[in-house]
């Protein structure tokens, strides 16, 4: 019984040594992301526009129902997104749109600080999909 | 010149101004390291649990007991409707003034020497020297117990009602133990005064001449009292092994549980001034008080620093004990192993 004791006296003695901390002091100190980490979406650029052809695929595929596309076509006939928008408070972060896009299209960031004051500004639209 | 003892009926005014010096410097002295307590106890447990502690509050947290008090000093002060509001009230005084009185006996170092009107006073480093100091102690550590319950009962809550009959029952199986582990020292000692057990253990070790270099601290000539009464007096403040009258997991928060702002803080340093005064008369009973290698009072912080952080220490490690086997180790060990310690003390003494 006493060897018990001496023994989780001495185990936690030992984590009071300097050097044992696990915590990581988040706001300042943040952890390295997964590379399959499922964070906020970002619709990937080309050269003048946006990779996406308004294909339907991801609307179609997501569980939550929470992506918007419209399609339309531009000068030289290509399909665009006129309208990409992404409701991130019903968004699961389940990737499927990634999986399902044919293009590459759309992809997940490893950004995770999400909140928000108002709702409409969970409403994601195509140009700040774009941008993160 | 032989230093004069100050008294109160050769200088009435010099000898009040000396005492409320002295109550004032070991009163803020005491709320001082009840505060940095708190402190230290998350930042230790913080680490052992491989956890920062509070740390961003002011330099490494040090200002965090400065906000904790202000923070608890603002908050609304609730007194349950139901309620018994006197006693209510009356319950955290009740814990709170035990737990600082015992202070008031124990020495904190040799004597201070000074000369006022061309006379030599010698004042000691002790609010008051009783000669009954031992059950002073004693007498103020099953007080203490009475605030708890006060506070179980007047609560009108069931979690606080139980807190508090554990209370009850843990305090009295544990001041049994404690009271017969201290019995055996002052068999040796021969003197009920903390200033008279302090000086003779500065004494060479079991009266030896050859053995003068270690002093005769009664932990090496009593260590089964020695470690009843550390085991007794952390059952009797409701230190984490023994913490049932609070349980959290069980009972919530046990007799404070209705309890909120200031009589919050008044439960919580009860139970880290009970921390102090522990650690104090365990430093006084077995571990020569202020004797060691350095000047007075700072030798009796170490020792006072060391059981408190020995105290946090077993927090962080050992889990509670269930409510049978409290009754069962209080009753069944401690108790027999104190009786058989005084009677091998006694039997010790008669022969030498």
């Amino acid at each position: 019984m006493f060897k018990e004791f001496a023994k989780g006296l001495s185990i936690t003695l030992k984590h009071l040594l300097p050097g044992n901390c696990t915590t990581v002091q988040y706001p300042k100190q943040k952890l390295e992301m997964s590379p399959r980490f499922r964070g906020l979406h970002r619709l990937v650029p080309a050269q003048d526009r946006e990779k996406c052809v308004a294909c339907y695929l991801c609307p179609t595929v997501c569980p939550a129902k929470c992506i918007t596309v419209v399609a339309a076509e531009n000068e030289a006939g290509e399909k665009y997104p006129e309208v990409f928008e992404i409701d991130m408070l019903r968004c699961i972060f389940c990737g499927y749109c990634v999986e399902a896009c044919p293009m590459e299209a759309i992809e997940m960031t490893d950004a995770y600080e999400l909140a928000n004051f108002s709702r409409d500004d969970f409403d994601f639209g195509k140009q700040r999909l774009l941008k993160s | 010149m032989t230093p004069e003892v100050l008294t109160l009926s050769e200088a009435p005014w010099l000898f009040t101004g000396v005492m409320l010096v002295k109550i004032i410097v070991a009163f803020v002295a005491t709320l001082l390291i009840v505060a940095y307590a708190t402190y230290a106890e998350r930042k230790i447990i913080g680490r052992m649990q491989t956890r920062m502690g509070p740390n961003m509050t002011g330099p490494k947290g040090l200002l965090q007991p400065i906000a904790d008090g202000l923070k608890l000093f603002f908050k609304e002060d609730i007194i349950p409707s139901q309620a018994h509001w006197f006693a209510f009230i009356l319950a955290p005084m009740m814990i709170l003034a035990p737990a600082f009185i015992s202070i008031s006996v124990i020495p904190f170092g040799g004597d201070l020497h000074f000369t006022y009107d061309g006379i030599l006073y010698a004042v000691p480093m002790q609010i008051t020297d009783l000669n009954i100091g031992v059950l002073f102690i004693v007498a103020m550590a099953g007080l203490g117990v009475y605030g708890i319950v006060l506070a179980g009962l007047a609560s009108n809550s069931k979690y606080a009602l139980l807190g508090g009959i554990r209370s009850t029952a843990q305090m009295i199986s544990y001041e049994l133990a404690v009271g017969l582990s201290i019995v055996a020292i002052f068999m040796l000692s021969e003197t009920l005064s903390l200033r008279g057990i302090v000086a003779v253990q500065q004494q060479p070790l079991w009266g030896l001449e050859s053995l003068s270099f270690i002093p005769n601290w009664y932990i090496f000539c009593q260590p089964l009292a020695f470690c009843l009464f550390v085991i007794g007096s952390m059952a009797e403040i409701n230190r984490t092994p023994f913490d049932l009258p609070e349980a959290e997991t069980e009972l919530v928060s046990g007799f404070c549980t209705e309890y909120s702002a200031m009589k919050y803080a008044l439960f919580f340093m009860a139970e880290y001034a009970n921390m102090i005064t522990v650690s104090a008369i365990a430093t006084t009973l077995f571990l020569g008080g202020w004797g060691g290698p350095f000047y007075g009072w700072i030798n009796f912080l170490i020792k006072v620093f060391a059981f408190m952080f020995f105290f946090i220490w077993i927090r962080a490690t050992f889990p509670r004990l269930r409510y049978d086997q409290l009754m069962f180790l209080g009753w069944k060990i401690m108790l027999p192993l104190a009786l058989v310690n005084i009677v091998i003390t006694g039997i010790a003494i008669l022969l030498w």
